[in-house]
């Protein structure tokens, strides 16, 4: 019996290079998601950018490819401009209303959810996104429809004055829910909410019970501990949540032609200019938009001190 | 004068288990005072009903006198040294430590002042500027305890608060902490399952078994005159001899226990023979374990002297007077 065997396979042969050349192995690994990620995403967005700069001739149609900052300017033009204001500000209200209700599911399933809960708590979670969006987002418009379940439970009910009361708000309201802007903010909260909960969940999965007692057991009381103490740690949660929250409305365009007043916003923009309108310049610069904003969201959460808890 | 702590039939039950059973329990103001017992006795779980952790399921629970049963954790002077020290990673040691002013409204330079004097106090006046998961585990054992005193508490509270530090560091810190619960008064009460700790830092101990408390007293008490055989084999080192060797050695019949340095290797006129089974050499003496009627009897023999061999018969004298006798099996 020797103390050093030969090497008699293929899987010797390769066990043993790895062995001598451990970086072969992060390389082999490392290369297909690279070059994935590299040319085929950031090179078509290396892409986009440069489209961006470009600009449309208004007689023959064609795009002019000499640099240019004249399509960038035509997104401030009002109608373009009021597009971007819709977009934003319904990606902030979405991500709010989601943090505000992921908030506590993620936390019950973080603290008090265990073994077999913890596992439907998942499920639950889970569930919404296994079956198709289209399919989701237009149960929604049954379910807000004026003739819809919603309507007609809260007549039933003698609530129906609220519904009518909260439709005749400005701008939110409408002629009914799934025509209405609140509508739209609804179907988006819900099928964005998954995106939400699951990072806050992990992030205050990682604060121990014992962090929150020495808080408490310093002086201070729940509201302070959940400001001081449990927020902070929860953050960067909130903020990657946001991130899908915010980037996942600012893109969509299925559920605003679905769902709501039909307005604009940036997704159903590009959709339009890119296609029946041809205008790929104003189209990559509608599609930056969304880059910059996320890109400025970021600097301003990693200022503010968002990462340090990581 | 009150005690720090009074313990009136105190239970926690969680479920069916008696986690605390009845625990009548007295810790006076100013004393180091050590809860001993191996993991699962209801030590730690006594601690976090004085911290307010934990309600208890029946009896009272007195703070300096007043009924603390229905006082929520941030309303109890009470302060506490966690066992993994759940220092806020967010915050730098500065403001870790001055959390319990900042919650209570002291301004910024007030309360970074007094944390610096606590850092001082604990010797890391130049770490304030550092964030918890750029210290070492002894610096952080630190930190912790400059944030559980910066409030003032009349009783500091310590759960394991050694156990993740390394042999040296954690005799270092038991000097420490001693010298500082002398310096301020306070009384602190600390949890251990480590007994070499409890004795040399208590100045009383109380040891848990399921649920209650097996024995009170000082350190000298419970290591020479255990009451039980439970304390005696948790106390650890003292020999536990069953009642018909206790008789055969001139006591009662009944269980007893010797410490192995009360015990002479002797070939001349033995009260008790055995066969050499062990020795292991511990620097200062070697320990020799015998096999004696059926019960492993250990003898401390200072080094120097003469060293059976193992599996030798050896001869063994003990004074009945040494042999302390056990009130409870």
């Amino acid at each position: 019996m020797t103390a050093l065997l030969p090497a008699t396979s293929l899987a010797d042969r390769l066990t043993a290079l790895f062995w001598r050349r451990p970086n072969l192995l992060l390389v082999l690994l490392i290369t297909p998601p690279l070059l994935w990620l590299g040319v085929v995403y950031l090179g078509s967005l290396a892409a986009l950018l440069l489209q961006s700069f470009y600009s449309i001739d208004e007689f023959s149609g064609l795009v002019v490819p000499e640099f240019t900052l004249k399509t960038y300017a035509e997104l401030l033009r009002p109608s373009n401009f009021d597009i971007l204001l819709r977009t934003l500000a319904m990606s902030a209200a979405v991500t709010i209303g989601c943090a505000i209700l992921a908030f506590p599911i993620a936390y019950l399933a973080a603290r008090y959810a265990r073994g077999r809960w913890k596992a439907v708590f998942y499920l639950g979670i889970m569930l919404p996104l296994w079956s198709s969006y289209l399919v989701k987002v237009y149960a929604w418009k049954l379910i807000l429809a004026k003739e819809g379940i919603l309507t007609w439970t809260a007549e039933s009910l003698g609530a129906g004055f609220v519904i009518e009361a909260v439709l005749q708000l400005p701008w939110i309201g409408g002629n009914s829910l799934s025509t209405a802007f609140l509508g739209t903010w609804l179907v988006f909260v819900y099928v964005w909410l998954p995106f939400m909960i699951l990072p806050v969940q992990a992030s205050l999965e990682r604060v121990p019970q014992s962090m929150i007692e020495a808080s408490a057991d310093l002086g201070a009381t729940a509201a302070q501990t959940f400001r001081n103490i449990t927020l902070p740690l929860a953050l960067p949660g909130l903020i990657a949540g946001s991130i899908f929250t915010f980037s996942l409305t600012m893109g969509d365009y299925i559920i605003p032609q679905i769902i709501g007043t039909s307005a604009s916003f940036i997704g159903m923009a590009v959709y339009k200019l890119q296609g029946t309108a041809g205008n790929i310049p104003l189209a990559a610069a509608f599609a930056v938009v969304p880059i910059a904003i996320m890109l400025v969201y970021l600097a301003l959460a990693k200022r503010a001190g968002a990462f340090d808890a990581l | 004068m009150t005690p720090a702590v009074e313990f009136r039939a105190v239970s926690r039950h969680f479920g069916t288990t008696r986690a605390v059973d009845a625990v009548d329990l007295i810790v006076p103001e100013g004393s180091f005072f050590a809860m001993l017992g191996p993991s699962g006795s209801g030590k730690t779980t006594c601690l976090r009903l004085i911290s307010g952790f934990e309600k208890p399921s029946g009896g009272n629970i007195l703070i300096f006198g007043e009924n603390a049963g229905n006082v929520p954790p941030h309303l109890r002077n009470v302060n506490t040294v966690f066992q993994d020290y759940a220092l806020f990673p967010h915050l730098n040691v500065r403001d870790n430590v001055a959390y319990g002013l900042m919650v209570k409204g002291m301004a910024r330079a007030q309360r970074h002042a007094r944390a610096e004097e606590m850092l001082a106090l604990v010797h890391l006046d130049t770490y304030g500027d550092r964030k918890p998961a750029q210290l070492s585990g002894g610096q952080r054992q630190r930190v912790a305890l400059a944030r559980a005193l910066v409030n003032e508490p009349r009783v500091l509270l310590l759960d394991e608060p050694l156990g993740a530090l390394d042999l040296k560091l954690r005799e270092a810190m038991q000097d420490e902490l001693k010298a500082l619960q002398k310096r301020l008064g306070i009384t602190f009460i600390f949890v251990t399952h480590d007994q070499h700790e409890a004795l040399s830092m208590a100045d009383s101990l109380a040891v848990f078994n399921a649920g209650k408390i097996a024995q009170i007293g000082t350190p000298e008490d419970i290591y020479a005159r255990p009451r039980s055989r439970f304390v005696a084999d948790f106390v650890g080192s003292s020999n536990i001899l069953p009642p018909h060797l206790t008789q055969s050695l001139g006591g009662p019949a009944a269980w007893s226990s010797l410490r192995p340095e009360s015990v002479v290797l002797t070939p001349a006129d033995p009260s008790l023979t055995g066969i050499v089974t062990g020795l292991r050499y511990l620097g200062a003496a070697t320990r020799v374990t015998l096999q004696c009627q059926g019960t492993d009897v250990s003898v401390l023999v200072p080094t120097g002297q003469p060293l059976p061999e193992p599996g030798a018969s050896a001869g063994l004298r003990i004074a009945a007077t040494d042999l302390h006798i056990m009130a409870v099996e």
